[in-house]
């Protein structure tokens, strides 16, 4: 079994991004895309707020024209998805199904993925109606009322795509005012058949026993008053969670279970490094997470030229 | 490369297509990314099960009435038929392993 100097776990901007640092530091690295390859980029549309492209760029453009770049100066990127991790000792053990890789430095950049309701039934009638993906499912609600759940960026990026589509877009949100920026915002309440219901809500979706979404029962947060709303679709856009199920027990985490990491990108673990949504509850965005990529990388490579310590204790 | 052992079917030749034996379809769309990301497993799985389970695909634009029959409204979506009987629904995005596991488990 061959050792690699960098290993690195995830496809979305920051994990590719730290695959192009590391290439062109002649480390060989080896990148395994994970199931949701590309990251959340891939689900998105025009993406208006990656520096350099005045007109925007088409989010899985995006990332293909990126995946090409890491390739271009030698990062090996494998499909498939890790299936357990050994930080205890190096060199580190990354498996993959039957496949065992050992890597003398790993970057965990496995992002965070959409988050569910937690009511059990959203996630029964996934792709029978519930979706997180507007991109991906939009085009079976042509003609139809449709629900957003969420008052963020991707809520409000689901709503104006879907309000393309769907006879008619319902906001539910929880507050009575939105966290989404204001561009994103004003772009979704200037949609003529996208409204807004405040301060609610989902408690259920009905209609398990159909099989498919007929309606959402809703509950007003400040009287407490319960209504249904009659939809065929939902699309949930209320945030997402890191993707850290594989490192638990072994890197530390925050409370929220986010991956924590202290000067650049350093994990608890010393050679393993992280970067992008996994280490970020804060910015999360597409051009920090691939600024935290490159970081990684940069550390990767003085720790493996055993340079790490004495360049952290220049700037101390 | 799509593998040659993927049966692309249609909605006049779905209902025959299921009859016999075990069959994995996958409902897809040129527009959608996440199908993408499972196009090489499912090219993989037709490959590796040729002869012993039938791999095909839809395409959910040419042809909706078949995804509507069978309440698809979200794709990725991988239905497992055996013997002309709807088995297992998987929806959205799976690993290779899992999905083997559960075409064994009808084979």
């Amino acid at each position: 079994m061959s050792e690699r100097p960098v290993i690195i776990i995830g496809s979305g901007p920051a994990g590719l991004t730290a695959a192009l640092y590391a290439a062109r530091a002649n480390l060989t690295p080896l990148v395994i895309e994970g199931i949701e390859a590309g990251g959340q980029l891939m689900l998105t549309t025009m993406v208006e707020n990656w520096p350099g492209y005045r007109d925007g760029i088409m989010g899985p453009d995006l990332m293909t024209e990126l995946r090409a770049q890491a390739a271009r100066f030698g990062a090996e990127i494998i499909q498939g998805d890790v299936s357990s991790v050994d930080l205890s000792k190096r060199p580190f053990t990354v498996t993959m199904g039957q496949t065992q890789y050992l890597a003398q430095t790993v970057i965990v950049a496995t992002g965070a993925s959409a988050k569910w309701l937690d009511l059990g039934v959203d996630k029964k009638l996934s792709g029978r109606g519930v979706s997180t993906c507007a991109t991906c499912d939009g085009f079976f609600f042509k003609g139809r009322p449709v629900a957003v759940i969420g008052g963020g960026d991707t809520a409000m990026e689901e709503a104006i795509y879907l309000s393309k589509l769907a006879t008619s877009v319902t906001v539910v949100h929880r507050r009575d005012s939105l966290r989404a920026s204001k561009v994103m915002q004003d772009k979704a309440m200037s949609m003529p058949n996208v409204s807004f219901i405040w301060n609610t809500e989902v408690v259920d979706i009905k209609d398990l026993d159909k099989g498919v979404v007929t309606s959402l029962v809703l509950k007003n947060t400040q009287t407490g008053v319960s209504s249904e709303l009659a939809v065929d679709g939902v699309f949930i856009g209320i945030g997402h969670v890191p993707n850290t199920a594989l490192f638990k027990g072994q890197l530390a985490l925050h409370d929220n279970g986010y991956l924590k990491t202290h000067e650049g990108s350093r994990t608890s673990v010393a050679g393993v490094f992280a970067a992008g949504d996994v280490q970020d509850h804060i910015y999360r965005q597409a051009v920090t997470a691939a600024g935290s990529g490159c970081m990684a990388a940069i550390d990767a490579e003085r720790f493996l030229s055993g340079t790490l310590h004495q360049a952290a204790a220049a700037h101390v | 490369m799509a593998s040659e052992n993927v049966k692309a079917l249609t909605d006049a030749d779905f209902g025959e297509s299921v009859k016999k034996g075990v069959v994995l379809v996958d409902f897809w769309a040129t527009w959608c990314a996440p199908c993408r990301r499972i196009a090489p497993i499912v090219d993989q799985l037709a490959d590796e099960y040729s002869g012993r389970a039938t791999v095909a695909k839809v395409d959910i634009d040419a042809n909706p009435m078949t995804p509507s029959k069978f309440m698809v409204r979200g794709i990725p979506t991988l239905l497992l038929f055996k013997d002309g009987e709807l088995k297992e629904t998987v929806v959205g995005l799976a690993n290779k392993d899992d999905l083997a596991k559960m075409i064994d488990k009808h084979l």
